[in-house]
């Protein structure tokens, strides 16, 4: 058997998610044998965005992005690695829902932009000078700059993708039974997410359910940096908003296990349509009663941020309205 | 031609669906801007169903449940309340008017209530204008 080719593109990410795959150590040099990767940039290989251009459509089997899409120089690569791959993997947060910088979908351009140019401690601009998307040195020379959207997607409302993977980034163990089934043609309908279908609850040592013991209803929510949770205790059940019953557990419950609450990344478990409205519907429901929901509110200025942590552009309505 | 807003209702089976029956066996008069969904019980309203309405263009979207300590299933319309209590955060988060969404208590008895809820959330709908989603404002 052939080795299968393989590409990753880093759109708009921290790399983390690619960090995660050389966390595979030995396992990712034995999945090699395998693979060939026939691109790896940005991050890896010297290669120009040409390269990917010139080649064979469909000539990849295999394409990785993390990423998301805020730039006009993201959509074009993405379009044209689609068109040269099999099959499209939105992997991480980022890719596959948005992402962290999905929170910027609450904020214009412009406010971006007056906060990053303009208004930031460490910034010196007495000229007033902003990205242009085009600007003419010496009356001759003109150089480029990629159109900065209004607007943060994930990759699938950009082109069609074929698998999702979850987290920020993808757990190492996670990816390597990711990858493993890949290799071995092991794969759900196209469209899914690669997931062992578990949640985050479902996997963690503070589960009340493993214990025996019932919920009950929180009396007190609490911020992180208002103490250390009890050990060994449920943090939603201490009235830290913890998002472990809706979100997927593929990391094994990573955050809970170190006294940390689960903010989403691994995204939604199957059937959900909006990850934040589902947050809110599952955190309600354990708050005891509409005092408990004004202590949320008093406390975390801006809910949004909090139950679409990593979501927002794939949700029913990803951004504020601007007016 | 005025404006006239698309209100998508949910409204409970046991109190505000029956109360809106109830306004139209007593011949109260209200407009023909709200689609009413029937539901088995407030609680049974996800956030998604609000946040999917205004996505698809609702210009307002309503919940009715029971009073509280009539809910049918004893607890549905608290949680209701406290869902909708965040949801409605996330809707002014997210740019909406706060009156894009209402919630009322109205008992199967009280249908002038739900026909002067009605009037009085259409009124309110019309002067916002239409839901800034659609476009062309
Ligand atoms: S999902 Fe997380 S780790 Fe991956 S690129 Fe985005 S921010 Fe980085
Ligand atoms: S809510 Fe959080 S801490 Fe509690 S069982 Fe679920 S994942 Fe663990
Ligand atoms: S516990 Fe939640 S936030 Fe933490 S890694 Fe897992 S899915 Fe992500
Ligand atoms: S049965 Fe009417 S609100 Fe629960």
């Amino acid at each position: 058997m052939g080795k299968k080719t393989i590409a990753f593109l880093l759109t708009g990410g921290c790399a983390g998610c690619e960090m995660a795959l050389v966390d595979l150590a030995d396992r990712l040099v034995d999945a090699l044998e395998h693979l060939e990767v026939v691109w790896w940039a940005p991050t890896v290989a010297d290669l120009k965005y040409k390269d990917l251009e010139d080649m064979p459509d469909k000539s990849i089997d295999l394409a990785f992005i993390d990423g998301m899409v805020r730039l006009s120089e993201q959509e074009h690569m993405v379009k044209v690695l689609r068109q040269k791959a099999k099959i499209l993997v939105a992997f991480g947060a980022c890719a596959a829902l948005g992402g962290i910088p999905g929170m910027g979908n609450l904020h214009t351009k412009d406010e971006i932009f007056k906060t990053v140019y303009f208004d930031t401690f460490s910034t010196d601009n007495p000229d007033g000078v902003v990205p242009q998307t085009k600007y003419l040195v010496d009356g001759k020379y003109e150089l480029t700059l990629p159109e900065f959207y209004d607007t943060v997607r994930a990759i699938h409302q950009v082109v069609d993708v074929d698998y999702f993977v979850g987290g920020c980034p993808p757990h190492h163990e996670f990816v390597a039974k990711a990858v493993e089934a890949i290799i071995a043609g092991n794969l759900p309908p196209k469209g899914s997410w690669i997931t062992s279908g578990k949640s985050v609850c479902d996997v963690c040592p503070r589960n009340p359910a493993n214990k025996g013991e019932t919920r009950t209803p929180i009396k007190e929510v609490k911020r992180t940096i208002e103490g250390a949770p009890e050990e060994d205790k449920c943090l939603l059940q201490q009235g830290y908003l913890c998002l472990g019953p809706i979100t997927q557990g593929d990391c094994g419950a990573s955050c809970p296990k170190v006294g940390i609450p689960c903010r989403g990344c691994g995204g939604p478990i199957p059937g959900i349509k909006d990850f934040g409205a589902r947050a809110i519907s599952a955190i309600t429901s354990l708050l005891k009663d509409e005092k408990t929901v004004e202590q949320l509110m008093e406390k975390y200025p801006t809910i949004a941020k909090l139950f679409y942590r990593y979501s927002l552009p794939s949700a029913l309505i990803n951004r504020r309205i601007s007016r | 031609m005025s404006f006239s807003p698309n209100i998508v209702g949910f409204a409970c089976h046991w109190c505000t669906y029956t109360g809106a029956d109830l306004a139209g066996s007593l011949r109260c008069k209200y407009p023909p801007t709200i689609k009413l969904i029937r539901v088995p019980c407030s609680g049974r309203v996800e956030p998604e169903f609000v946040l999917e309405a205004l996505a698809r263009g609702a210009d307002g979207v309503f919940v009715g449940g029971c009073h509280f300590g009539d809910c049918h299933y004893k607890e549905g319309n608290y949680k209701t309340s406290r869902r909708m209590m965040l949801v409605k955060k996330l809707l002014e988060e997210l740019g909406f008017e706060p009156e894009r969404f209402r919630l009322e208590w109205i008992s199967g008895a009280e249908g002038k209530k739900f026909a002067e809820v009605m009037e009085e959330y259409t009124e309110q709908l019309k002067k916002i204008g239409p839901n800034p989603l659609k476009g062309g404002e």
